[in-house]
């Protein structure tokens, strides 16, 4: 049993960051800490002296953790980042996912392959689960908005709700638009002849 | 021309040197040279860095030392990325804490506008602390392969304090360095506008000097492309070079300053307020919390005294400063390699019409406060007019 690595998650998002942890930990990662986005990050990195380093591309800091390559008494340990020259591929899912990794220390590439793949999964979960919330949001408001248009054209109209809705489709149908967008036309047009 | 030719995204990083890409694409700059562009904002330049190499970006705005190190090899992945253009010169300034320039001023012999003056005041302080037991200054810039790094070491060595020993030099993202001055993480920094202007505004710091009054010259943001990129579209390339070259006599003809600061202002481009950015390209900043200000006709240079022309003597002054710092060794193939990064072929390809020389400018193109004269042929004579240095 090799010994196991030590994990800095730097994530702006606590969200994302335990269901990182979670995964790391599920694979049998024991020493996993979060470290908030502060002003003495790199301190608190090297207090903790970790082997592998994950943080989200939307971090500012990431520019600090760049510091750690240059050459400095303060390093313990030489750090690289995890690019594969050789696995093109990986680097840019993880680009792409928004994640990047920084080793301490001369480890073996299998290793962080694994972490850095499983990093990558929990980051395009994170980010469809946030997609998914995101339209069920959308979809909701939308449902609420073509509601108030059809009260507004079943009240200005004396239509009924069935015969509102259709002039909505009909509308949207000639105007090559979205049954939302002329409801929220109808909504708008209706507060400004208040 | 194919369609992939005409689709191109560009990555930046908020700040007021972007100007050139922001409106090439706002103002239907890159649009008239049959180009779609898409403007993508990013907060760090290890992501612009990134993004470029392996493709996302087809061009962006860099800093220029980032250009050449990636071009080298140093400290990450070796992916030549070539300048054929740059967005900016000058535009960075040191800023102080109240109590770091009370010090300064106290311990000068003359007056601290004067960057030997200050510096030499800064060398004092320095050593009154290391008498007193007290911990190191610390500086903040913006990544280790920066104009702002080597901007703040060169001022400093100057005045004979030892960036590596005397003080710390800490990487700060821009949008931290506000904070970090006013919780006493760092004594001061270096950064690009507006974010000096912010720390003034809020009375958290002192603008001690203009970059521009140390080197007259300083080459400071590029576009970049990869160099395989560009061979690979040298049609688009020039058009993207005259695009930016268009924006950039757009954004000094003063008559339009009121509109360009307007399109930088937006919240998805630059994001501050239009009267920061205005006083910016004017080059009018105000220096203290009393409200003084100083003006400059070079604090930050854009389109004028041939500042979008790729000048090689610049490219050599900046791997002469990562050889003097320690971040690259010193040899004739990686000085000839770091100055092909710098492309005024390329530029000239694309611009008919040449900007003409203006007087006033220096010999050395460079224009160093202290030193003699730079010789972007001789490194080595560079490194040796100095005693503080790594190599």
């Amino acid at each position: 049993m090799q010994p196991s690595l030590k994990i800095v998650i730097v994530d702006k998002n606590p969200i994302r960051a335990a269901i990182l942890e979670d995964g790391l930990r599920e694979a049998g990662h024991v020493h996993v800490v979060r470290v908030d986005d502060t002003s003495h990050l790199l301190a608190r990195i090297y207090a903790i002296d970790p082997d592998v380093i994950l943080i989200d591309l939307e971090n500012p800091s990431r520019d600090v953790l760049e510091q750690m390559f240059q050459v400095s008494r303060a390093v313990k340990r030489p750090v690289a980042m995890f690019v594969d020259q050789s696995d093109k591929a990986a680097t840019e899912a993880a680009v792409d996912a928004g994640v990047s990794a920084y080793i301490v220390g001369g480890l073996q590439k299998e290793r962080i392959k694994n972490i850095l793949d499983l990093c990558i999964s929990r980051f395009n979960s994170f980010a469809r689960l946030r997609d998914e919330l995101e339209r069920a949001r959308t979809a909701l408001e939308e449902r609420k908005v073509i509601d108030r248009a059809k009260g507004i054209l079943m009240t200005a109209k004396h239509l009924s709700e069935d015969a509102a809705y259709a002039l909505l489709r009909k509308t949207a149908m000639n105007e090559n638009k979205r049954i939302a967008e002329v409801a929220q036309s109808v909504v708008t047009a209706a507060e400004l002849l208040k | 021309m194919s369609a992939s030719d005409a689709r191109l995204r560009i990555g930046f990083i908020p700040l007021a040197d972007a100007a050139a890409s922001v409106v090439a694409v706002d103002k239907g700059f890159a649009a008239a040279e049959g180009l779609d562009v898409e403007l993508v904002r990013e907060v760090s330049w290890s992501n612009v860095r990134d993004k470029l190499n392996i493709g996302l970006f087809d061009a962006a705005h860099l800093l220029a030392p980032v250009a050449i190190a990636s071009s080298l090899g140093l400290g990450h992945v070796k992916v030549p990325i070539i300048a054929p253009l740059g967005l900016g010169m000058n535009g960075n300034a040191i800023t102080v804490s109240p109590a770091l320039y009370a010090a300064i001023a106290a311990a000068a012999e003359g007056n601290v506008v004067d960057p030997m003056m200050s510096a030499r005041a800064l060398a004092r302080v320095v050593a009154r602390r290391k008498t007193k037991g007290e911990e190191p200054l610390t500086f903040g810039m913006t990544f280790p392969f920066s104009t702002h790094n080597y901007q703040l070491r060169f001022w400093m060595a100057a005045g004979g304090v030892d960036p590596d020993e005397d003080v710390r030099l800490v990487v700060l993202p821009p949008p931290y360095m506000v904070d970090s001055l006013a919780n006493g993480h760092v004594d001061g920094f270096c950064v690009g506008a507006p974010w000096s202007s912010v720390a003034v505004d809020l009375g958290i710091g002192f603008i001690l000097h203009f970059v521009s009054e140390i080197l007259l010259r300083a080459a400071e943001k590029v576009l970049a492309v990869r160099e395989r990129w560009a061979q690979a579209h040298p049609d688009t390339l020039l058009r993207l070079v005259r695009a930016h070259h268009r924006a950039a006599a757009f954004i000094e003809d003063e008559a339009n300053r009121d509109e360009v600061a307007a399109i930088l202002a937006a919240p998805n481009r630059i994001g501050v307020a239009a009267e920061v950015i205005r006083r910016t390209l004017d080059g009018r900043i105000k220096v203290a919390a009393d409200g003084s200000t100083r003006a400059s006709n070079r604090y930050l240079l854009i389109g004028r005294k041939r500042a979008a022309r790729p000048d090689p003597a610049q490219a050599a002054w900046l791997y002469g400063q990562m050889v003097r710092w320690g971040q690259a060794p010193l040899s004739a193939e990686l000085l000839s390699a770091a100055k092909a990064v710098f492309r005024p072929d390329l530029f000239d390809a694309a611009i008919a019409t040449q900007d003409r020389d203006e007087p006033g400018e220096p010999p050395d193109r460079i224009g160093a406060v202290a030193g003699p004269a730079f010789d972007p042929d001789d490194i080595g004579a560079h490194l040796a007019a100095w005693n503080i240095r790594r190599a």
